[in-house]
C-alpha cells in the first residue's frame, strides 16, 4: 500500500467538531443540558489511508462518523472535504459531495430498504444522481454486485433472501455506486459470524487497492482496526485521547486509556506479554456530564491531583497524545513512576 | 408528574381555543343567519341590514368570531332560537342523563370485555378463542340502530319485559328502579360496540403480558396458572386497559345521539337532534363545544393513567 | 473517475459465496402476504363476500326485478311472488331498493375512504418528516379534529351544509383523517431512524425519493388495514346519518334511509320486511369487511 503523503490536501478534515443531543425536561420542555456525543474533535483524513476509530460503545465515534458525513447536524466545529467547508451547506448544496463521501453501516440487514431488490438497492443511486439511465444503471449494478462478490442472479432478489455477509456486500456495492473517494465504515463486520467477517475485511481491502478508495473504520474492538487500519484514533467520552500510525500505537500506546484497550483484547504478540497490566476501575461516566479536567481521570490507575482540574490538549504531532502524565512508550518519556515500573518489567 | 399533568393542560389550551374556530366556522357554514330567521319575511331589506349590522353579522370573520368568545369566556353561551331559554340552562338539564347512559355503557362494556378478553387470551388459539373473536368481529359490524329495533322488538314490543323508551315511567313513582329499568336496552346497545372493540384489545395486552418472562418465571417456580394470570398479569395489563375503555368516551357521546332518538332518552343527545332539525345554532354550538371538553377531559385523564400504570413512559 | 473506469476485473478476485437461500424460489412481500391471507377462512369469506357485493352493486341494473323508484298500488305489503321482499309504506319493491342501496353504502365507503387515507397519509408523512415546529402545529390540529364527538360534529354539519352524497362523504372524511395521519407519523418517525433511510440520505437521496420510495412503501401495510376497517366504519357513519334522516335522502335509498322508515312501532311489530333485510344486508357488509381487514392484519403484519 502507498505511504500516504501528509502534504497532500485532507480528504476530511473536522475541526473542533461537536455533536450534542439535547436533554429537555419540565413543563415547558426546555433543554436542561446536552448529552456530549462528540466533544471537540479535530481530526484529518489523508487520501489512500484508512483510520481506525476504536473505543467502547457509547464513547461517540459512531456519531462522530455520521457527523463527519453530516448525517447529524454538528453542534458546533467546522468541517471540510478536500478544503471545501461544507458544515453549514444545506442538502442541496451538499448532494455533488455525497457521491464522493460514502457510508456502510453496521447491520447490513437494517441498512437495505427491504421492498428492493438487490439490482433496485445498487442501481438506485445511479439513477438518483442522474449518473446513468435506466438501463445503463441496471447494467452497472449488476457489475457492481459481481466486483463485490455476489452471483449474478442476486439482482432481482430481495434483502431477507441473502446471507449477512452477502447483504453487506449488497450495502457496499451501493456505496461504490456513485464512485465514493472516501467511506465511513461503521462497525461494518461487527454484526457478522466470525468466518464472514475476514471475507469483508478482505474484500475492503481489495477494493481499497483497486478503487483507490480512503476508509475510515470504526470499531469497538482493535482485531479488525489492527488489521486494516494504517492510523488508528482512540475516542473516550466523545474526545480523541490518542492518534497515531498503527504500529506506533500498538507497539507503544502513549494514553492509559490506549493501553487498557489493548490488554482488554486478545493479542498473539509474545512480545507485549508480561507487561504491567492497567485495569478498568469502575463505570464509564456519563456523557451529559463528563468529568472534570481529564475525563478518564475516573477511571484512570495513574491520575494524579492535575488530571483533575485540567484537561490535557491533544498534543504531539504525528503520535498526538491528550494526557498530562503520557505512557513512555518510545523510552523518551518516561516522566512517571508507574512508567518506569512497567518498562522495567518487560 | 406533575409536570406532566401541567403540560398536557398547557397544551390543551391552544387545541381548545382551535376547536372553538373551527366549532365557530361550522355554524357560519349554515346557510340563512339568525335575522332572517327571526323576522317575518315581509320585513324590508333595509331593517334587515340595519339589524344585521347592529348583530355584528356583516363584520369580518374574525371579528364576529372574537365577540362570540368574549362573550364565551364570560360564561356567555347564548339563547336558543326555538325555546328562547339559556342554551346553559338546556344543556345543564340534559347532560346528567347523557353521562348516566355513557357511563353505564363504559362500564358494562368492562364487565363483560375484560373476563372474555382474558378468558380468549387464556386459551389462545382454542376453538372458544375463535368464537369469541368472531363474535367480536359481529360486534363492531352491528349497526347499533339495528340492534336497537331488535332489542326493542323483541324485549319491549313482544316479551313486553321492558319500558320502549324514555327515563322514567309517566306519572310513576320515579323510583331508582323504574330507571334501572329504563337503563337496561339503551345501555346494553351502546355496551355491545364497546365490547365488540375491546374484547381483542383486552385479549391482546393479556397475550403480550402473559408472554412475558416474569411470568414464566413465576410459572416455573411453581405459582398456579390460575394465580398466574390472575395475580401478576392482570395488574400489569389492567390501568391501560382502563384508560383504553375510557378512549371510547368520545364514541359513546357520538352514539347516544342516535340510541337517544330510538329509545327516547333525554339527553344531549336528543337535545342535538332537535336543535338539527329547528336550526337552533347557538345550542349546536354550545353542545360542540361541551362535548369537546368532555372530550378533552377524558383523554387527559387517559393519558394520567397510562402514565401511571407504565413508568416508564416519558412524561413529555 | 467515471464508471468506465472502474476496475472490474476485480470481481474474478473475489470468489462467489455460496447461496443458502438458492433453493428457494424468489418471493416478493406481496405472494406471501397473499399466501398468509388465503389462510385466513374468515377473510377469505369477507372477501367472497365483498366482492359478491361490489358486483351486485356495478350490476344493479341488471339484478333489479323492479325499478327501485316506481311507485305501486300496494303500500307495505308483505313478501309475495311478484315482490319477494315485499313492498315498502309508498308501494317501491323492497328488493330492489335494497340492491341499488348497495351502490350508496359501496361509494360511501371507498370514496370517504380514498380521500382520508390520502390526505392523512400525506399529513402524517409531512408532520413526521419535517418534525419541529410543523410537526407541533399539525399534532395540535389533530388533537382538534379529534376532540370532537364523531357522529355529532358530522350530524351538525351534514345539517349546516345540507345533506347529499358528496357532502356525506366530505364531512366523514373531514373528520376521519387524523387516526390515520397519527398512524403513518408514528410508523414513519420509527422508519425514519432506520439506517436504509440514513444509507439514502447519505447517497444525496432528495426528501420526496426518500418520502415516496423508502419510507412509504414500508408503512403501507398498516395504512391498507387501517383503510379497510375505515371502510366499514364509513359504511355505518353513512347509514347512522341516513337512519337519523341527515344522510343520503329518499327516494334515493340506502339501507340506513330504509331502516329509519322502521322507526315506527307498527312497521317494528307488524312490517319486518321493510327493516330486518336492510339491517342485515348492513350488518353482512359491514362484517365482511372487517374480516377482510384482520386477515390483511395478519397477512401484512411483519412481526407475525
Amino acid at each position: 500500500m502507498p505511504e500516504p503523503s501528509r502534504e497532500a490536501t485532507p480528504l476530511l478534515r473536522a475541526d473542533q467538531l461537536s455533536t450534542y443531543y439535547p436533554i429537555r425536561r419540565g413543563v415547558w420542555n426546555r433543554t436542561t443540558g446536552y448529552i456530549r456525543a462528540v466533544d471537540g474533535v479535530t481530526l484529518e483524513v489523508y487520501p489512500g489511508e484508512t483510520l481506525g476509530l476504536v473505543g467502547e460503545s457509547g464513547c461517540g465515534k459512531s456519531t462522530l462518523g455520521r457527523t463527519l458525513l453530516r448525517l447529524e447536524e454538528p453542534h458546533a466545529g467546522r468541517i471540510y472535504y478536500e478544503g471545501d467547508e461544507v458544515t453549514t451547506l444545506t442538502e442541496r448544496r451538499l448532494r455533488p459531495y455525497r457521491t464522493h463521501y460514502q457510508m456502510i453501516f453496521q447491520d447490513p440487514y437494517a441498512s437495505l430498504n427491504p421492498r428492493m431488490t438487490a439490482g433496485e438497492l445498487v442501481a438506485e443511486p445511479l439513477l438518483a444522481h442522474r449518473l446513468a439511465g435506466k438501463g445503463e444503471a441496471l447494467r452497472l449494478a449488476h457489475r457492481l454486485l459481481e466486483l463485490v462478490g455476489l452471483p449474478r442472479a442476486s439482482a432481482g432478489r430481495y434483502p431477507h433472501q441473502f446471507s449477512g455477509g452477502q447483504r453487506q456486500r449488497i450495502g457496499i456495492a451501493r456505496a461504490l455506486a456513485v464512485t465514493p473517494k472516501l467511506i465511513v465504515c461503521d462497525e461494518p463486520v461487527s454484526a457478522l459470524d466470525v468466518s464472514v467477517q475476514a471475507q469483508i475485511l478482505h474484500l475492503l481491502q481489495d477494493l481499497q487497492r483497486e478503487l483507490d478508495l480512503t476508509y475510515i473504520f470504526i470499531a469497538h474492538g482493535l482485531g479488525a482496526v489492527h488489521y486494516i487500519s494504517t492510523r488508528v484514533a482512540v475516542m473516550y467520552l466523545g474526545t480523541i485521547v490518542e492518534i497515531a500510525d498503527k504500529r506506533a500505537l500498538f507497539a507503544s500506546p502513549k494514553h492509559p486509556y490506549t493501553r487498557m484497550l489493548l490488554n482488554a483484547s486478545p493479542v498473539s504478540d509474545p512480545r507485549r506479554r508480561g507487561r504491567a497490566i492497567l485495569v478498568p476501575e469502575g463505570d464509564v461516566p456519563s456523557a451529559s456530564n463528563p468529568p472534570s479536567g481529564c475525563r478518564f481521570h475516573t477511571r484512570c490507575p495513574i491520575a494524579m491531583p492535575r488530571c483533575v482540574a485540567e484537561e490535557p490538549a491533544l498534543t504531539g504531532g504525528a503520535h498526538a497524545v491528550a494526557c498530562h502524565y503520557p505512557l513512555g512508550g518510545t523510552g523518551e518519556e518516561e516522566t512517571h513512576g508507574l512508567v518506569r515500573r512497567e518498562t522495567a518489567a518487560r | 408528574m406533575v409536570s406532566f399533568v401541567a403540560r398536557r393542560l398547557l397544551v390543551s389550551m391552544p387545541v381548545l381555543l382551535g376547536i372553538t374556530v373551527i366549532n365557530f366556522f361550522i355554524i357560519k357554514l349554515a346557510p340563512g343567519n339568525p335575522v332572517e330567521m327571526f323576522i317575518n319575511p315581509n320585513t324590508p331589506p333595509e331593517l334587515i341590514e340595519a339589524k344585521k349590522e347592529m348583530l355584528g353579522l356583516n363584520s369580518p370573520f374574525f371579528v364576529q368570531y372574537w365577540q362570540w368568545l368574549l362573550q364565551l369566556l364570560q360564561g356567555e353561551l347564548g339563547y336558543s332560537f326555538s325555546s328562547y331559554a339559556p342554551v346553559a340552562g338546556l344543556i345543564q338539564e340534559r347532560i346528567g342523563p347523557t353521562l348516566l347512559l355513557a357511563f353505564s355503557a363504559l362500564i358494562a362494556g368492562l364487565l363483560v370485555a375484560l373476563p372474555i378478553g382474558i378468558f380468549s387470551a387464556v386459551r389462545h388459539n382454542t376453538k372458544w378463542d375463535y368464537f369469541l373473536t368472531g363474535l367480536s368481529f359481529v360486534g363492531t359490524s352491528l349497526p347499533s340502530f339495528f340492534l336497537a329495533l331488535g332489542l326493542l322488538y323483541l324485549f319491549a314490543l313482544k316479551l313486553r319485559l321492558l319500558p320502549t323508551g324514555g327515563m322514567q315511567t309517566l306519572n310513576g313513582d320515579g323510583g331508582v328502579l323504574d330507571t334501572l329499568l329504563h337503563l337496561i336496552l339503551p345501555v346494553s346497545v351502546l355496551a355491545v360496540v364497546v365490547i365488540g372493540k375491546k374484547i381483542r384489545y383486552v385479549r391482546a395486552s393479556m397475550l403480550d403480558v402473559l408472554q412475558q418472562d416474569y411470568l414464566r418465571t413465576a410459572r416455573a417456580k411453581g405459582v398456579r396458572e390460575f394465580a398466574v394470570t390472575h395475580k401478576h398479569a392482570l395488574r400489569n395489563a389492567l390501568l391501560p386497559i382502563i384508560a383504553v375503555f375510557g378512549m371510547e368516551i368520545p364514541a359513546l357521546l357520538g352514539g347516544s345521539i342516535i340510541i337517544e332518538q330510538i329509545f327516547q332518552w333525554p339527553g344531549i343527545g336528543q337535545l342535538t337532534m332537535q336543535s338539527i332539525l329547528s336550526r337552533d345554532y347557538p345550542t349546536l354550538m354550545a353542545l360542540n363545544l361541551v362535548a369537546a371538553i368532555v372530550v378533552l377531559t377524558t383523554n387527559l385523564l387517559v393519558d394520567v393513567l397510562y402514565a401511571l400504570a407504565d413508568p416508564r413512559i416519558k412524561y413529555r | 473517475m467515471s464508471h468506465s473506469e472502474l476496475r472490474l476485473d476485480a470481481a474474478a478476485m473475489h470468489a462467489a459465496e455460496p447461496h443458502p437461500t438458492q433453493e428457494a424460489a424468489p418471493e416478493n412481500g406481496l405472494r406471501q402476504a397473499a399466501r398468509r391471507f388465503a389462510r385466513h377462512r374468515l377473510a377469505v369469506l369477507g372477501l367472497a363476500v365483498t366482492v359478491a357485493l361490489a358486483l351486485t352493486a356495478i350490476l344493479a341494473p341488471w339484478l333489479m326485478p323492479h325499478s327501485p323508484y316506481a311507485v305501486t298500488a300496494q303500500f307495505s305489503a308483505p313478501p309475495s311472488a311478484s315482490h319477494w321482499l315485499g313492498t315498502d309504506q309508498v308501494g317501491r319493491d323492497v328488493l330492489s331498493r335494497l340492491i341499488i342501496a348497495a351502490r350508496v353504502s359501496l361509494i360511501v365507503g371507498f370514496a370517504t375512504v380514498a380521500i382520508y387515507v390520502a390526505f392523512g397519509t400525506l399529513v402524517g408523512l409531512v408532520s413526521a418528516y419535517f418534525g419541529g415546529w410543523i410537526d407541533a402545529a399539525i399534532m395540535r390540529l389533530t388533537d382538534m379534529f379529534l376532540a370532537f364527538p364523531f357522529m355529532m360534529v358530522i350530524l351538525v354539519i351534514v345539517s349546516a351544509v345540507g345533506a347529499s352524497l358528496p357532502t356525506i362523504i366530505a364531512v366523514i372524511a373531514l373528520f376521519s383523517w387524523p387516526s390515520v395521519a397519527l398512524l403513518v407519523r408514528s410508523n414513519v418517525l420509527s422508519l425514519k431512524a432506520q439506517d436504509f433511510v440514513t444509507a439514502g440520505r447519505a447517497l444525496g437521496y432528495g426528501t420526496p425519493r426518500l418520502l415516496f420510495r423508502h419510507i412509504l412503501p414500508n408503512t403501507a401495510g398498516p395504512i391498507i388495514v387501517n383503510a379497510t376497517f375505515g371502510i366499514a366504519s364509513a359504511i355505518l357513519s353513512e347509514a347512522g346519518l341516513s337512519f337519523l334522516g341527515m344522510g343520503v335522502q329518499p327516494p334515493t335509498a340506502s339501507w340506513g334511509n330504509m331502516l329509519s322508515e322502521a322507526q315506527s312501532l307498527t312497521v317494528l311489530t307488524e312490517q319486518p320486511w321493510l327493516w330486518v333485510p336492510a339491517g342485515s344486508m348492513l350488518l353482512v357488509t359491514v362484517l365482511a369487511i372487517n374480516f377482510v381487514g384482520d386477515g390483511l392484519r395478519d397477512a401484512l403484519d411483519p412481526k407475525a
